[in-house]
């Protein structure tokens, strides 16, 4: 029987398959998420580790609030490197400074993005043994006029030794010779990063850090174990200061990059998941037509002596090896597109440690796993149906399946499924005060039960649907057009189901449009309210930090009538990590600010003990003008303000944390002096001339960009738009596992109907009007696949939009996008009509009309 | 065509001849060792629908098939003989009445125990033979043994397929086999299993004259050669020629009963049931 069941298989090798394809596409991307995000994480421990490899201990600074991400540790002083070096456990012992700094190219543009330029200050004297770089050629840098770079970027840029380059950290651009070229271990680089060398004099003057140190190398004497050597050193350590062994040193420097892979994974494999549900519904369509199509073949197994659970048995086998074998395939596919990203990401300049791929038992045994347990869920329901073939199908002309015990409850079946599904999502979204995670697995629930709901009820809607969908179809197809309507209905729960797929693709695609027009619109508006400045300098749409010399160089500029600074910063009040925000006098003149109690005058006199909040924050802790708070700042230290202001900002978005104090109160409590906003007026407002007068100023900058409100607006947003793009690509996936359905559909009717196109041939159809006929089906299907999608996508988009109403998220429907959407489904069903209306053009008619 | 189970003639009448293979589970025979009866239907009728438009199939039947002999019933169109052999063989129940398959009876049976009673007791021969398209002739003759899980007896396989004459065509599947030697495929998937009772819907309806009658010689020899019990339905009375015994349906009732008969004498026969 078993026997039975894989013959089968193998005498319909097209339909396995294109069955088949369901499952290769996600859980490729299973194994590929884990192949790929595996290789770069154990590339990254690599180099983390040889960073520490003749280190035992590593004396670092330490936020006392806020995430590592979120908030700059302030330096200690290098009074400790002495008190260090004097314990009986220590050999030797290196301090050096870390810190941010981007070279320049010969164009004067600066290298890389933001935040992609690290520079280390080092006593070019000292022991260098445990200094995770290595000089490859040259000297270490001495005295303030001379540098080290990596030698990747040496590389790129064709720098050589002797040779004068650009570099700007916190102050403006200025040369440097290059003393020697060096390398990070055994790479020449730490991923896309530039690495610039100073010497620590150099260095701690440049990043204000006379003094002080950021870091302590330690080695051990002989015999010393890492845990004694940390626990002599902890006791001459400040609040802010911290030890740990080398090895914790490496897995706290790693664990930033692995939680980054970590996110990355769980996104990849949420879109293999949706694919995988994707392809789910087109496993379980294809066995019902092919369960439907051998109906006397089971009957007759049957009076042969199948039981019901041998035909069971033999349904969910044939599903189970189709997707294993689609597992397999997937899961060397996956490994292929990882080592194609990771030879790309190393075409790009991205330097890794060579590294084979890491392909682990847990990515196999998921993949495979997976993929195979998707395939049987599938091929439940089609095989119980085919345990109710009578035995006596075998002999009657012409019995039909018989109809689903469930059938007749359909309707409120999927009203239920439908009102639990809502209920689930908005629980999902509206729900205050519930984790993350019961959110998350509500709202994914919930989601899923509305696609099936929806599936369910499809079989009762195809009709109507399809009538007005074919109307053009069958107005100018001709008889061939009005011929495709009739068939797309013919079976309608066979056309509802493949269609379904095809929503669930463009369900989430129309989610994500319209969620991020919302997010685009509401942000454009509450620039629009706020931004009343003629000029934004900053470093360009990240939001990365500009030194505030910029602004002090831009202030010089001729016209400029208002420099305003933003600063901001993680900060803890009442135990809650919150956003501080420092703030100077001509703040007013720059950002049209709505307060509810204080006026325009507020800024300018805060003072070091002043402060505002936002409306939010305020009506949240019961604060009043007056109210006392206490914020306890990265360095460790609390600054005590009182509340004498509070503002309204829009809700979609605003430069304000939820506390802003004056910029002088923040600079000195907060290690980070960088400005995450710079606004500028200028006499005669927003001109080509003021621009060119303003990016002048700035030459020494070469991160500043300035741009006016109009461009400010359209760069925000652009990150939002490319989200949007990454995210179209990826759920673009599970509309292709849906196109396979569609086509897996169409040759299973083709087949079934041959003896009919041959009639249709016979009595004067040509070969191009059957594949216009076909092809127009195909069409009728994906157009109802996506107006179910873009319905149930815009559903789902009205109840998040209302829930994030408070955040300023409108409703707002991309009809431009939604057009492009219905113009890639009637592509895709004319993609997908190739092959089976190449078939059926093709079928010998007098073979087709004796064809039974 | 010459097969070995010509030269074996004997009294189809009798019981099975001594030297023919032991059925997998011994076919009933009454105390003195005469015929015993292997199918027995009591009074059946058979109702499709309800209400005014309730079609009575059948309308009362009562028939006892005696081991060892080959059953034709023969009737017009609408006669009720196709539902009689469905019931009969367990493929459909009678709205009332008893039915007993070796001396087991199915009114009562589930789904697995009906199941278990065709593996063990009963063989099919269809009109559109019904041979699974992805096996090969040989695959599809001993499918009714890995279906039950049981290894075919080589030896049983091949004199069989020497019998029905496949011998050069079993690695062929049935799209690239002839309607004929289609029917031989399934006469010996029927004969495998060596089943109580051996039913034939229509053997004949989907095949030429000759090669009709080469399978009704095949049928014969079957029935004389292993003493197999057959009931063939069919219209056609060259068909029931063959038979020990020609059962006459009409409107749903058993109007004649005669043994064997020529093919003329049963045209006569049905001639007479269809006026009357």
């Amino acid at each position: 029987m078993i026997g039975v069941a894989l013959k089968g298989l193998l005498g319909r090798k097209l339909r396995a398959t294109l069955t088949g394809f369901a499952i290769v596409l996600g859980v490729a991307m299973i194994s590929g998420a884990f192949v790929l995000t595996d290789t770069l994480g154990k590339s990254f421990d690599g180099i983390f580790n040889e960073s520490y490899k003749a280190t035992d201990a590593v004396i670092s600074s330490k936020a006392v609030v806020g995430s590592d991400t979120g908030s700059e540790a302030p330096a200690f002083g290098d009074d400790v490197l002495s008190q260090v070096q004097a314990l009986p456990g220590v050999r030797v012992a290196q301090g050096s400074i870390e810190d941010k700094t981007r070279l320049v190219d010969s164009d004067g543009d600066a290298i890389g993005n933001a935040g992609e330029g690290i520079a280390f200050g080092i006593p070019p004297s000292a022991d260098q043994s445990l200094n995770p770089l290595k000089l490859v050629t040259g000297q270490w840098p001495q005295g303030d006029g001379q540098i080290a770079v990596d030698k990747s970027t040496a590389d790129k840029e064709h720098f050589r030794v002797g040779q004068t380059v650009g570099a700007f950290g916190e102050g403006p651009i200025r040369d440097y010779r290059i003393s020697g070229i060096v390398r990070f271990g055994s790479v020449g680089s730490i991923g896309k990063t530039t690495i610039t060398v100073f010497d620590l004099a150099t260095a701690q003057t440049l990043f204000d850090k006379v003094g002080k140190l950021d870091t302590i190398r330690v080695g051990a004497n002989p015999g010393v174990s890492d845990a004694e050597l940390v626990k002599q050193i902890t006791p001459l350590l400040s609040q802010t200061t911290q030890v740990k062994s080398a090895t914790a040193q490496a897995a706290a420097d790693s664990s930033e990059t692995q939680d980054g892979l970590n996110i990355i994974k769980y996104a990849l494999l949420g879109f293999a998941g949706i694919a995988l549900f994707v392809g789910s519904f087109v496993i379980a369509n294809t066995l019902a037509i092919t369960v439907a199509q051998r109906m006397r073949e089971l009957a007759t197994l049957r009076t042969l002596g199948a039981t019901r659970r041998q035909i069971l048995g033999s349904v969910i086998l044939e599903s189970v090896v189709v997707g294993l074998l689609g597992s397999v395939i997937g899961l060397f596919l996956g490994v292929g597109i990882a080592a194609g990203l990771t030879a790309l990401l190393k075409a790009t300049g991205v330097d890794l440690p060579d590294h084979s791929l890491v392909l682990s038992m847990r990515t196999i045994v998921v993949s495979l796993g997976v993929g195979t347990l998707i395939a049987l869920l599938a091929s439940l329901r089609p095989a119980v149906r085919a345990t109710r073939v009578e035995p006596i199908a075998a002999v009657r002309e012409g019995a039909v399946m018989p109809a689903s015990r469930f059938a007749r409850y359909a309707v409120p079946t999927s009203a239920v499924v439908g009102t639990a599904s809502i209920a689930l999502f908005s629980y999902g979204v509206f729900a205050s005060d519930v984790d993350i995670k019961t959110r998350m697995v509500t709202l994914v629930a919930g989601v899923l039960l509305m696609f099936v709901g929806v599936a369910m009820i499809a079989t009762r809607i195809v009709r109507p649907l399809a009538f007005v969908l074919g109307a053009p179809g069958a107005r100018f197809g001709g008889s061939a057009g009005k011929l495709a309507r009739e068939n797309a209905v013919r079976n309608p729960s066979r056309t509802a189901s493949t269609a379904a797929a095809v929503m669930i693709g463009l369900a989430l695609i129309t989610f994500v449009a319209v969620i991020g027009q919302g997010l685009k619109s509401s942000f454009s508006d509450a620039v629009n309210t706020l931004f009343v400045a003629d000029y934004s300098v900053s470093a360009g749409a990240n939001g990365d930090p500009l030194t505030s010399k910029a602004a002090d160089a831009v202030a010089t500029a001729p016209g400029v009538s208002a420099v305003s600074q933003m600063r901001s910063g993680e900060a803890k009040v009442g135990g809650k990590t919150i956003f501080v925000t420092g703030v100077d006098a001509s703040l007013t003149k720059v950002v049209d600010v709505e307060w509810k109690s204080g006026s325009n005058a507020v800024p300018a006199q805060l003072g070091t003990t002043g402060a505002f909040v936002v409306e939010r924050y305020a009506d949240d802790n019961s604060l009043k003008v007056g109210s006392p708070l206490a914020i306890e700042t990265p360095t460790g230290q609390v600054i005590r303000v009182h509340v004498t202001g509070i503002v309204d900002p829009p809700k979609g978005g605003s430069p304000f944390g939820e506390v802003s104090i004056s910029n002088a109160a923040f600079d000195a409590s907060f290690a980070n002096h960088d400005n995450e906003f710079t606004f500028v007026n200028v006499d005669g407002g927003p001109s080509e001339a003021n621009t060119a007068v303003l990016e002048k100023s700035l030459a020494g900058f070469p991160a500043a960009v300035v741009e006016t409100r109009d461009e400010f607006r359209t760069s925000r947003t652009s990150d939002i738009t490319q989200t949007l793009q990454i995210l179209y690509a990826l759920l673009g996936l599970s509309v292709i596992v849906s196109l396979f359905g569609v086509i897996n559909t169409l040759v299973l009717s083709v087949f079934e109907r041959t003896r009919e196109l041959g009639m249709l041939r016979a009595i004067g159809m040509t070969r191009r009007q059957v594949r216009r006929m076909i092809r127009h089906e195909s069409i009728v299907t994906a157009l109802i696949g996506a107006a179910l999608g873009i319905g149930v996508g815009m559903f789902l988009a009205v109840l998040t939009t209302t829930a994030l109403s408070q955040y300023g998220v409108v409703f707002s429907v991309p009809y431009g996008t939604l057009v492009v959407f219905v113009g890639i489904a009637i592509l895709a069903g004319m993609l997908a009509a190739i092959l089976p209306a190449r078939r059926a053009s093709r079928l010998n008619v007098l073979e087709a009309l004796q064809y039974e | 065509m010459k097969s070995r189970v010509i030269q074996e003639e004997s009294d189809p009448t009798t019981s099975a001849p001594a030297d023919a293979e032991p059925s997998i589970v011994e076919a009933p025979r009454s105390a003195n060792g005469g015929p015993a009866t292997v199918v027995a239907a009591q009074d059946i009728t058979r109702q499709y629908g309800a209400g005014e438009t309730a079609v009575h199939a059948l309308r009362g039947v009562s028939v006892d098939v005696a081991v060892g002999g080959l059953t034709a019933v023969m009737g017009p169109s609408g006669s009720g003989k196709s539902t009689l052999m469905h019931i009969l063989a367990g493929l459909d129940r009678p709205t009332a009445g008893d039915v007993r398959i070796a001396d087991i009876q199915i009114g009562t049976l589930g789904d697995t125990q009906l199941t278990k009673l065709r593996r063990e007791h009963i063989g099919f021969i269809f009109q559109f033979f019904n041979l699974l398209p992805m096996l090969t002739a040989r695959e599809n003759i001993v499918l009714p043994l890995s279906i039950a899980g049981q290894k075919p007896d080589t030896a049983w396989v091949e004199e069989l397929t020497t019998a029905v004459g496949l011998g050069d065509r079993l690695s062929h599947r049935p799209s690239q086999l002839s309607g004929g030697q289609q029917q031989r495929v399934a006469i010996a998937r029927a004969l495998v299993s060596k089943p109580t009772v051996m039913f034939a819907d229509e053997p004949t309806g989907n095949l030429d004259s000759k090669t009709s009658g080469e399978i009704l010689t095949l049928l014969r020899d079957s029935v004389s050669g292993y003493g197999q019990t057959t009931v063939m339905v069919t219209h056609d009375a060259h068909a029931a020629a063959i038979a020990d015994r020609v059962l006459f349906l009409a409107d749903g009732l058993i109007v004649k009963d005669i043994g064997h008969s020529t093919a003329r004498e049963i045209l006569d026969a049905l001639e007479e049931v269809t006026a009357a």
